[in-house]
């Protein structure tokens, strides 16, 4: 497909990057020639300067013949006008980034008249995202599939793990409907098969329905940890209000620090139920007054990677539950990893991911047999979900005779809103949702699963 | 530095290489040439070696300008080293070094040569002699690129290094669909070269020759007395316009295939290039005029050699050494200007010279306002002034090559005129100079130390002097 991005900050280079790697054609607008000089360095794309709302530069970058327009400049201003432009000028489908708590909300009673396709929000689905994992506190990450009728939960083993040195046959024979899809271990990721014995230091990827999810987790004893009932939140910016809004909505207490006065002011105003305490959220004083070590998670959402990471050290030390830390930079996550960080969230990635998503659904519609791709394990792995047609050539076969590829697994089949664990019985009919988890990159369709 | 990856793709090449030659041989044993032998020789070695390290697993993908720069530069060099090998198994040309010249010409699309009697060569060294031509003009890695899965999408690096002109930009998003649009539009030029040709009469074979020469702008013939052998105002018209459209950048073609004339018509660098072009026809035929038959014959004569070496081809249909001083003088001014920048010919660039003339223009307004601000544009865009200056430093680099060269050269104790139209012409890429070097003259004289300076100055002005000169740069390989 034809995509143009216009602004190539962090999000249009992390979109030209995952987009044009699927095989897209990307062209990037953005009005400073030294930004565009990376991209044009180091990936397959067209680079053109110039104003993203200057109609000229937009034919220029073939706007008239794009099937999606992706605004994602700083200002949520110039992303609508952008996208109104690029839909005057012949674009199919537009994007516009709205941070702006405000216009996003007005924007979901103009978005027909704009004629936006979808609206992304970063910190919106950064909130999201970390009111997830607060309510999910065993899992590092959670994503879904099929409508959310199947999960996919990261999680980290520890020294003391109960599923410490067991192979993952063991599991099947105790009865549990889960299936690990794929286990990271130093550098190496392996999809595993039933001999596989998992070690401490493992970070697995379990496939399950939330269902049985919170069965396995109960079983096993992972589920040690009592619910999460209060979060400190460092850093009062929109990540933060939206996460306030979602926590409250929940029922968890909320404490946030802000160190400015007038935002503490905006935050106390909003939230009545929130308590909001303004201090430097840095300050080692501070975080002991207000009970750093009694709080059940911790998220440091300030505006400042390095003071985000050094601080969630400091509450990970002071053995607080769950930590969750705001990171924008994500250039060096090895170096983070090895800090006992494990909780990174990423704003402008989750939405990359989301606008990914939205391109394959885009595409789907135009032949290709994708429903959707999630990246898993810092994106060496990948999980897709496969519509089946008549043309799988491996239709009605019991899976015990299907030759797949290597490092490739079928996680799950949903057949008729009902999951099954396959099992080397089980066959794939047409109709079927199909989810294949793998380490081999730019499957495109069904068969491509097959050896 | 990521070596395994600049080996594979080495190897990559070096196989093309392989492949690209059977075609003369294919002529070879058509024809009952007795140079099948040093084809087939040749091809095993390069299978051998690229069989040895294309299967090389480079540990990463990532590709920096450095790995771009050295990928170019060392396979032009292998390419000639090991495409030389054809004349010098056969023994039509004894000696490795001439041969090694008679390639790197051919590959730099410069067309001197050092054969007296070039019509005794058989005809499938003939048609590989013409071919490097062909190959030479769009660039061989952009052939890699456009015939190559997309394999990594940090080849712009690459692209930059092996397309000449100030500023490489892709035509459309995919490098891969770049090379492939680019190699669509040379090919299908060269054909309908041809086809221009064979209708004046020409045999096929020739006809071949003759387009491959103009289309990679390099003037190696398959006659002694070059275009001039045939001597038909038809076929020197024909050659006259394919020169020069091979001489305009190839982006025009892709904005024309694209409907968009407009644009493409209005572009500042094909303007001055065509005025160029006529001022410099319209001078010489006045200025030859007393010494040719009449005026058609002295602008058909004038508008040939003008169009010739602007293009760094370096055909010929008179021998222009018996010309006036004054339209010599014109033509070494165009050895200096060259084509258009992303076109398949050497020299600085029109585009280049327009910006250096603008700056210059600039620098005078400022003395008479100091406080001016100005910016400096080229085809409607405001260039920032590191590219400006990016531009001077090029032009300066290019000037100090050829004073280094001919210092070189004139070691062989030949007149100066030789000496330093030989070098000049060498590093635009022409092929004759003026003097002993002229259309009728070649190369065959020098010692064997000039002939490897001055293949390296073909080296030089074909890849537009960085990527190689940095192939003797400490600062490449110092690892502190």
């Amino acid at each position: 497909m034809n995509i143009v991005i216009v602004g190539d900050g962090k999000m249009g280079f992390a979109l030209a990057q995952n987009l044009s790697k699927e095989g897209h054609d990307i062209m990037i607008v953005d009005s400073n020639p030294n930004a565009l000089r990376n991209a044009s360095n180091l990936l397959d794309v067209g680079c053109i300067p110039g104003n993203g709302i200057s109609s000229e530069v937009l034919m220029e970058a073939g706007v008239n013949a794009a099937d999606l327009l992706i605004a994602v400049t700083s200002k949520d201003e110039i992303n609508i006008i952008c996208c109104l432009i690029a839909r005057k000028l012949g674009a199919r489908h537009t994007i516009a980034r709205v941070r702006d708590p405000q216009y996003a909300q007005n924007l979901s009673i103009l978005r027909e008249d704009l004629g936006l396709s979808m609206q992304v929000n970063p910190e919106l689905e950064a909130a999201t995202e970390i009111s997830r994992i607060i309510r999910f506190p065993s899992a590092q990450k959670v994503e879904f599939f099929a409508r959310g009728k199947v999960e996919v939960v990261e999680i980290r083993l520890s020294g003391d793990s109960p599923l410490k040195g067991q192979a993952l046959r063991n599991f099947k024979a105790k009865g549990m409907k889960v299936l690990i899809c794929a286990v990271q271990r130093g550098e190496e990721v392996v999809i595993p098969d039933g001999d596989f014995v998992l070690q401490a230091g493992d970070i697995i990827s379990i496939t399950a329905s939330p269902k049985d999810i919170t069965a396995f987790f109960k079983a096993t004893g992972l589920m040690l940890q009592r619910k999460i009932r209060s979060v400190m939140i460092v850093g009062g910016g929109r990540t933060s209000y939206y996460l306030t809004r979602l926590l409250l909505d929940a029922d968890i207490q909320v404490k946030i620090i802000e160190m400015n006065r007038d935002r503490c002011k905006e935050l106390a105003d909003a939230f009545p139920k929130a308590m909001i305490i303004y201090g430097d959220g840095s300050d080692r004083e501070t975080l002991h007054e207000e009970n750093i070590d009694d709080t059940d998670a911790f998220a440091a959402l300030t505006g400042l990677d390095e003071e985000n990471v050094v601080i969630s050290m400091y509450a990970l030390m002071r053995k607080v539950g769950k930590v969750i830390t705001k990171v924008n930079h994500i250039g060096f996550s090895e170096v983070l990893e090895k800090t006992g960080i494990d909780c990174v969230i990423t704003p402008h990635l989750i939405s990359t991911h989301q606008i990914v998503r939205y391109v394959r659904a885009m595409q789907n519609s135009l032949g290709s047999h994708v429903e959707s791709l999630t990246r898993m394990v810092n994106g060496q792995v990948e999980a897709l979900e496969f519509r089946v047609r008549d043309t799988f050539r491996g239709l009605n076969i019991p899976l015990r005779d299907v030759h797949l590829k290597k490092n490739l697994l079928i996680a799950s089949i949903i057949r008729n809103g009902r999951l099954i664990y396959p099992h080397g019985n089980d066959a794939i009919h047409a109709g079927d949702s199909v989810i294949v988890v793998t380490t081999i990159a730019g499957l495109e369709e069904l068969n491509d699963i097959l050896a | 530095m990521n070596s395994k990856l600049i080996f594979k793709m080495l190897g990559v090449v070096l196989a093309i290489e392989a492949a690209l030659m059977l075609l003369p041989l294919g002529i070879a044993l058509s024809i009952g040439d007795d140079t099948v032998a040093a084809f087939v020789l040749t091809i095993l070695l390069l299978a051998a070696l690229s069989a040895a390290l294309i299967p090389i697993r480079p540990k990463s993908q990532s590709m920096y300008a450095r790995e771009g720069f050295l990928i170019v530069s060392l396979s032009w060099v292998l390419l000639s080293l090991f495409g030389a090998l054809p004349f010098y198994v056969s023994g039509y040309i004894p000696s490795y070094i001439d041969a090694l010249f008679e390639t790197v010409s051919g590959f730099t699309t410069t067309g001197s040569s050092i054969l007296s009697n070039v019509e005794a060569l058989p005809n499938s060294l003939l048609f590989w002699r013409s071919f490097t031509h062909w190959i030479g003009g769009m660039g061989i890695l952009v052939f890699v690129m456009a015939i190559l899965p997309a394999s990594n999408e940090r080849s712009m690096h690459v692209m930059r290094a092996e397309v000449p002109g100030p500023s490489v930009g892709k035509l459309v998003p995919k490098l891969r669909s770049t090379a492939t649009l680019l190699y669509a539009i040379y090919f299908l030029l060269t054909v309908v070269h041809v086809i221009f040709l064979l209708f004046g009469g020409m045999s096929l074979f020739d006809s071949l020759i003759t387009a491959f020469g103009s289309a990679g702008t390099g003037g190696f013939s398959n006659k002694n007395s070059s275009i001039g052998y045939f001597d038909s105002a038809y076929i020197d018209g024909v050659v006259t316009v394919f020169m020069l459209l091979f001489g305009i950048n190839f982006n025009l073609y892709f904005l024309m295939l694209t409907r968009n004339f407009r644009q493409a018509l209005r572009s500042e660098e094909l303007r001055w290039y065509l005025i160029i072009v006529l001022a410099s026809i319209g001078l010489i035929t006045l200025n030859i005029l007393p010494q040719e038959r009449s005026l058609s014959h002295a602008f058909r004569l004038a508008s040939f050699q003008v169009a010739s070496i602007i293009t760094t081809t370096g055909y010929a249909t008179t021998d222009f050494n018996l010309w006036p001083l004054y339209s010599k003088m014109i033509l070494i001014a165009l050895m200096f200007i060259g084509a258009c920048g992303g076109s398949t010919g050497g020299g600085i660039k029109v585009s280049r010279v327009i910006v250096m003339l603008k700056r210059v223009k600039r620098e005078l307004i400022k003395l008479v306002h100091p406080r001016t601000v100005r910016v400096i544009r080229l085809e409607g865009k405001a260039l920032e002034s590191e590219q400006v200056n990016g531009i001077f430093t090029f032009a300066i680099t290019y000037l100090l090559i050829i004073v280094a060269a001919c210092l070189a050269v004139s070691l062989d104790g030949f007149d100066f005129e030789t000496t330093f139209t030989s070098v000049l012409s060498c590093m635009s890429n022409i092929g004759p100079g003026t003097g002993l070097v002229g259309p009728m003259g070649n190369f065959g004289g020098f010692s064997g130390f000039s002939k490897l300076v001055l293949s390296l100055v073909m080296l030089l002005g074909r890849l537009e002097i960085y990527p190689l000169l940095l192939c003797f740069a400490p600062v490449l390989y110092r690892k502190k």
